[in-house]
Order: C-alpha cells, then structure tokens, then sequence
C-alpha cells in the first residue's frame, strides 16, 4: 500500500512537470491554454498593429496614442498639461500654448477625443480633445502627433460635451457643462433660475488655414450639456446635445437634479444658424478668450487675445433649436451610421430612448409641440421616439454602432456592454466589464463606417484586475472581439491617466503622412542657427543667449564662461539633425524647470537663471549615439559684478 | 508497474509536446498574415559580398560613373551652403575633428563614393570594409542627414571647388 502510494506520487509528479514543459514550452503571450484570445492581440516583434488608438487621459490633462489589438503604448501627446519629459510648457516656445484669459493654465481634464472626418468617415487629419476645466478645444496635428492649436471657449462655465465633428469637420460643436452667468457677473448663486444660461459654441475650422475660430454661440437656457454628436448622413445639418439638470438645481444635484421625469435633447439645426450668422440675427458680445497656435515657421507658440463673440439667441432664430424629450438626465447622445437614429443614454432610465430623425422633421413641419422653453420648442415625446430597448442595463451611458447594424451600449451601474439591434430593439448579447465601463469604442464606432471588429470597454475602477499598486490603481481598458455573435474579452490593458474616451482609425491612414525630421532650412525660429558655425554666446544687460546646436555627439558650444549671478539665460538649442529618432534632450545642473527634448531640425529654448557661483554641468538626456555619455559641457557661473569675460568655445 | 508508469509518461510528454508545435505553429501561421507583415525598415548586420563597382565607389544610389564637367560655381557655393549647415558640426576641411578632414577627400575617394557616402552613410558603414576601418578609426558613426542626391551633388561640387584652394 505504501509503495503504491509513493507510485502514484510520482505519476501525478511527472504529469505535472508534462504540463509545466508544456506551458512553459510555448512563448506566455501565444499559448493556446486559454483559447485563442492570445494570438488575435499578439502583434510578433517588429511588426505593426492594425489600428491607432487615441485615448485621452482625463485627468492627466493629455492624450496617449495605442496600437490595437496589442494594447501596446507608442506615445503621450502632451495637450493641456506641462510635461517635464519633453518641455511642453515648459519651453520659451511651448510655454504660451496654455495661455488663457485666466492667466497660465497648466493643467486640465482631458476627455474625448475625436478624429477630424470627411464625408462622415475618419480621415486622419487631426485629432481634437476638449480641456473641460478651463474650457478649451486642442486640435493635434497627426503628421506630427503634436499639439498645434488651442482655443478657449468664452461664456462656458466647463467644456464637457465637447470636440464632436460635423461630417466634413465644418464645425467642431461644444457646450456648456455648467450654467453661469452669461456674461459673468458677481451674483448670488441662488439666483440660478433667474441668472445662469448655457451656450452651445460652434468652433469652425478654417479648411483653408486649418484655423479654429469661434464662429458663433447660441445662448440656452440654464441647464447642464452634458454631451454632444453632430448628425451625419440625412442629419447631417444638425447636431445634438444632451443635458441634466433642467431643474435648475445649484446645490446637492445628486437629488436635486434628478427629479424630473424627462430632461431634453436639443437638436440645433447648425446650417439655419449659419444662416442666421451671415443675414446679422447675432449680438456681438464682449468675451476675453485665447487662441494658441504653433506657428509652422518658427516652431513657436503665438497667442492671441480675442475681446468678441457672435451669440444667437434661440427667440431670434426660429427653426434653429428645438428641445427632444428624453428620460431621466440622459448622458450620451449617439448617431448611428446611417444618420437616422439618435441614441440616448438616460443614466438613470430604465430604457435606451431612440429618437427618429425622419420623425422628429416631421413633428417640426406638423408642429407637434408640447410647450416651449426661452423661444425653444419643445417636441412631443411620442412623435418622435423610434423605439426604446428593453432590460438594457443599469445606468447605460453611451453608443457605438458596427457595420451590421448593432448597437453597443455600455452600462455603468451593471458593469458590461449590452449588444442590441437598430431596427427591432432587441438585445442580442452582453458581456461584462471589469468594472464600472464609461465611454466604449469602436474603431469607426460613431462614423458612417465602423470597423465592426472590436470593442474597447474603458473602465474607470479597476481594483483586482492588475497587481496592486497601493491605494491608487491604473484605470483600464478592455479589448472585446464582437466579430462574431457572442462578443469575447481579449485583452486587458492599463492606460495613462483616465481614458475617459478613445478613437481608432486604420493605422495606414496615418503611418504614410507622418513626417520623420523637420527640415533645418525651414526653421525660421527667430534664435535657430543653420550650422555650427552660427552657434554663439550673446549679452544683452543681464540676458545672456546661448545659440547652441546640437549633433551626435557635442554641443556646440560646449565651454561658457562669464555668466553671473543675477543673469538671465536662455539656451536656444537647434537641433542639426535630419534623421529620424533623432531628437537630443538639453539639461543643466539646478534647473528649476523642465528638460527641453529638441526635434531634429527645431530650436527650443529653456530659461535658466543661476543663483550660485560655481561649474554647472550640462548634457544631453536623450540616448542618443554611441558616444552619448561623451555629449556634455559646462557653465562657469561667477559671482554678480564678477569682471570674468564671456567666452565659449568648443574643441579648445 | 514502474514500467507502467515510465510509458504513460512518455506517452504523455509526446502527446503533449506534439500538441504545444502544433498550437505554437498555428498562431505564428496566423499573424504573419496580419498587417504586422509591413514590418521596419533596417536591416542591420546584414553582410553580403559587394560588387566591385561598389567596393570602389560606395554601396549607395550612385550606381554608374558620374560625368563631371567644368567647375560649377553657383552649384559649389550652395554646397557650401548645405555642408554649412549639416556637416560642418563635424568636419572641417584641414583637421581631423569628429569626422576626417574634407579637403582632400576626393584624393582619397571616388566622387561617386562621397555622393553614396553622403546619402547612405548606415549600410556602408555596415557593410563596406573601408567604410568599417573608418569607424574603428573615427568611433563615431556619421549621421544621415537626409541629403536629397542634388544636395550631395552640390555638396560635391564644393568639395571639388575647395581642392583646388589648397
């Protein structure tokens, strides 16, 4: 008995070391033991995924760029916050980029993304995210992957539902998180009712100069917009906005706000108010509000401060808004490919309210109308529902569409996202999401071509799913296949700060256009220099500039001296390199500030000011050669009044 | 018995690793036919024989002998220009510096070896073997700055014209 015993251990022993053999016989990302989910993500060494992903990073104030299916991370595009990793904001170039009427603002909430589209489809020209502190729109350049243009929005008291495209990305539409008053005034804040308004802005963007612009505002009344879509297809001259709160709630919104049975979907007819701009119907309203750009030329950030703002109000205009009755504070407002339907995520309902576009022209033109608000007709809730989906969740928030005509809606409350089908209503399939999903996407996912590939859940708790990391965790994102009939989790992958939001685009659609250098002869930065030779060491009082340039492996120069306390100084750094990955970084001892990391072909500039007498080391930060350590200088800083001469060399 | 058990074993193990070939094979099968097959360029190490155009003139786009005529003296003064700007941080015409000195590089090189010096620096220096003993000379690798060939055709030109200052 003993020795069977012993026997059996044995067995069961060399079983086990089959298994291990076997598991561990396999690369850990391909083996097949858990079906094959891992191969669908696994993108070999060296190869390329087949979509970017551009996943805002909430609360980081920036935008990371992914490859899916892998869920690989290729790039944070600093936006709306100073990165000391690269000088965004930091830079005498970048620095006025996060210029607003309330001074330097160096932070903000970054949530949707959206790509710039032509005829209702992505077309990797930009993508656009909303700063919803300080209310502001970027616009990133996708041959560069770097922040170009930033406007402020005046009369908003927050930018949530915002950047959303026209079709042609005529206008990209915006509107007030929460009401203020219009324009601001130092009043109680209990004269909500009586005093606080909301705007819906329509930014154009030049298709010319590529130039945002506030073209014109339209002046609501006071509720919270929470989110937006512009129409496509049929709809194509609208857009619509969600909004909360049409209780008029200033405190404990929680119960305050959620009384009402309804709340509404203004739907803006944005040609009529185009219309209504150009024949005169808009007041000139008096707004303080920045527009940042970097010029091409100079590689540089020019900020200018504008003082006006066209405004419509919906009295003046009929025709132009109207208000569709949707359940229960709804969150998302999504359009499905084909224009015609117009998908509400009531978070509170406990259905998923369809309106119908067709529908809702002809309650227009039949005038079927159950009141009005501020000049803002209201349509009757029954003449313009299309349908409602059933047991769709608790807390379904937000819509993306495939190319088989389903919908996918995530569900905050329940955790998962219900697949249901446009037409019958009927949900076909749900799967959960690991936990509490928010915005969902799909590549395509809210264009009039989705690529009915994959879903990503993006989750805003994520507690076991990853080692833990102390009482802060990485929020997550979840790549779901729904290539099929049942859709099936594939990969789980933490991201950069909140990703509140997310695009996809077909990574060809991008790759060919992306620019690998900045061509030197077209830096026309005021303080570049075009060789070695111009580099230089120049005083002005107690300004002292560095015209410095950079090659593998030196500085140039790479001795100064005759810098004194008291002094200013600016390093311009020019970049002489023409080749791709080449980018040298530039710190100095002490430096209060960030690093500059300086594109080949740009001039960047970092203001240093040293306090104490002493030898300063500087270097470069960014590997960049086989003689990278050897890629130094110095700074010799004497004392204030000090009678040594300013001198540089390099070599001597 | 402990036969037995040594078969089962073997059995075992075989079967199972048959099945982890079979599963390994698959999903390599099925990714190279991703979009993943457009992969990086570079193609470092890669050493192959060189033709003798290419041991004499440099491995690069500059495939057939060039005619040079008479000295071009606008053409030489933008060269200036661009060896100025993306060169000069590196060479000087008289001193060895980072790089060696270009007055008399063209008593030492081909024209057509500094045009597809100029413009492919990174396989020559990989592949060529007078280009490998320049690098174990100099321990720096020339950069590519991304030379359009009429750039180094003007760069060439100047190098031509500062020859004959000497």
């Amino acid at each position: 008995m003993k020795k069977l015993f012993q026997k059996k251990y044995i067995f069961a022993f060399l079983i086990a070391l089959s298994f291990a053999v076997f598991y561990f016989g396999c690369d850990q990302s391909k083996h097949t033991l858990t079906g094959d989910a891992a191969s669908q993500v696994y993108i070999a060494p060296g190869t390329y995924d087949e979509f970017y992903a551009f996943m805002s990073g909430g609360f980081s104030g920036q935008l990371t760029v992914y490859g899916l299916p892998s869920g690989r991370k290729f790039k944070v595009i600093s936006v709306f916050s100073q990165n000391p990793e690269t000088g965004w904001g930091y830079s005498e170039e970048t620095k006025d980029m996060l210029n607003t009427s309330y001074g330097f603002a160096p932070w903000d909430d970054a949530h949707h993304p959206q790509l710039s589209k032509t005829d209702g489809i992505a077309d990797g020209r930009f993508v656009f995210i909303n700063g919803n502190n300080t209310p502001r729109i970027a616009k990133i350049d996708l041959k560069e992957f770097e922040t170009t243009e930033i406007i402020e929005l005046p009369n908003s008291g927050g930018n949530h539902a915002s950047p959303f495209v026209t079709e042609n990305t005529e206008y990209i539409v915006a509107s007030t998180r929460f009401s203020v008053p219009i324009p601001q005034a130092d009043i109680p804040i209990s004269s909500y009712k009586e005093n606080f308004a909301g705007s819906i802005s329509f930014v154009k963007l030049d298709p010319a100069t590529e130039k945002m612009n506030v073209e014109f505002q339209i002046i609501v009344p006071g509720f919270n917009y929470d989110l937006a879509r512009a129409g496509k297809g049929p709809s194509k001259d609208w857009a619509f906005f969600t909004s909360y709160n049409t209780e008029q709630a200033h405190t404990l919104l929680e119960i305050n706000a959620s009384r009402n049975d309804k709340d509404f979907i203004a739907a803006v007819n944005w040609k009529l108010a185009e219309k209504y701009l150009n024949e005169g119907k808009a007041k000139t309203m008096q707004a303080e509000y920045f527009r940042n750009y970097m010029d091409k030329k100079t590689h540089s950030a020019v900020s200018e401060k504008n003082t006006q703002v066209k405004v419509l109000y919906p009295e003046d205009c009929p025709g132009m808004i109207y208000y569709l009755p949707t359940p229960k504070s709804p969150h998302g407002v999504d359009v499905d490919p084909s224009g015609e339907y117009i998908v509400a995520g009531g978070k509170l309902a406990s259905v998923i309210p369809i309106h119908s576009f067709s529908k809702m022209i002809k309650a227009i033109e039949d005038k079927q109308f159950d009141g009005e608000i501020d000049g803002i007709p209201i349509l009757k809730y029954d003449a313009v529902i299309a349908g409602e989906v059933e047991n769709p969740g608790l807390g379904p928030l937000h819509t993306e569409f495939d190319d088989n005509g389903f919908a996918y809606t995530s569900a905050f409350i329940s955790s998962e996202i219900v697949k249901w089908k446009l037409g019958t209503w009927e949900v076909v399939d749900r799967t959960p999401a690991y936990y509490s999903i928010g915005h969902l996407m799909i590549p395509g996912g809210d264009t009039k071509k989705p690529f009915g590939k994959y879903v990503v859940a993006l989750n805003k708790i994520t507690k076991d799913r990853y080692l833990p990391t102390g009482p802060e965790l990485t929020h997550s994102a979840q790549l779901i296949d729904i290539s099929g009939d049942k859709m099936k989790l594939l990969l789980d992958f933490p991201t950069a700060g909140e990703p509140h939001y997310a695009q996809a685009i077909r990574a060809n659609l991008i790759m060919e256009k992306a620019i690998k250098f900045y061509r030197i002869e077209d830096n026309h930065h005021p303080h570049s220099i075009k060789g070695e030779k111009e580099s230089k060491v120049v005083r002005e009082g107690n300004v002292v500039r560095v015209y410095m340039s950079s090659i593998r492996s030196h500085f140039s120069p790479d001795n100064i001296e005759g810098i004194k306390v008291g002094d200013v100084v600016y390093f311009h750094l020019t970049n002489l390199e023409q080749d791709w990955d080449i980018p040298h970084g530039f710190a100095i001892k002490g430096m209060n500030n960030g690093e500059i990391l300086v594109m080949p072909g740009v001039t960047r500039t970092i203001k240093w000011e040293p306090k104490k007498p002493g030898i300063y080391p500087f270097y470069c930060t960014d590997f960049c050669s086989a003689l990278h350590q050897e890629m130094s200088g110095y700074v010799r800083v004497s004392p204030a009044g000090s009678d040594v001469k300013l001198s540089y060399s390099l070599g001597e | 018995m402990k036969k037995v058990v040594l078969l089962i074993y073997l059995v075992t193990l075989t079967a199972l690793s048959g099945i982890m070939l079979i599963s390994c094979g698959e999903s390599e099968q099925q990714d190279s036919s991703r979009f993943s097959n457009q992969r990086a360029s570079g193609n470092p190490g890669n050493v192959t024989s060189l033709s003798d155009f290419e041991l004499e003139h440099g491995i690069g786009p500059i495939k057939q002998i060039m005619e040079l005529t008479s000295l071009d003296n606008n053409l030489a003064k933008e060269g200036e220009k661009i060896f100025d700007s993306k060169c000069a941080a590196c060479h000087k015409l008289d001193d060895r510096y980072v790089g060696p000195p270009q007055r008399d590089v063209l008593e030492r090189r081909t024209p057509e070896f500094v045009m597809n010096m100029m413009l492919n620096p990174e396989e020559n220096y990989q592949k060529h073997p007078e280009i490998k003993k320049l690098l174990g000379e100099y321990l720096t690798q020339m950069p590519n700055q991304n030379l359009s060939v009429q750039d180094a055709r003007a760069v060439l030109e100047y190098f031509r014209k500062v020859k004959d200052e000497k």
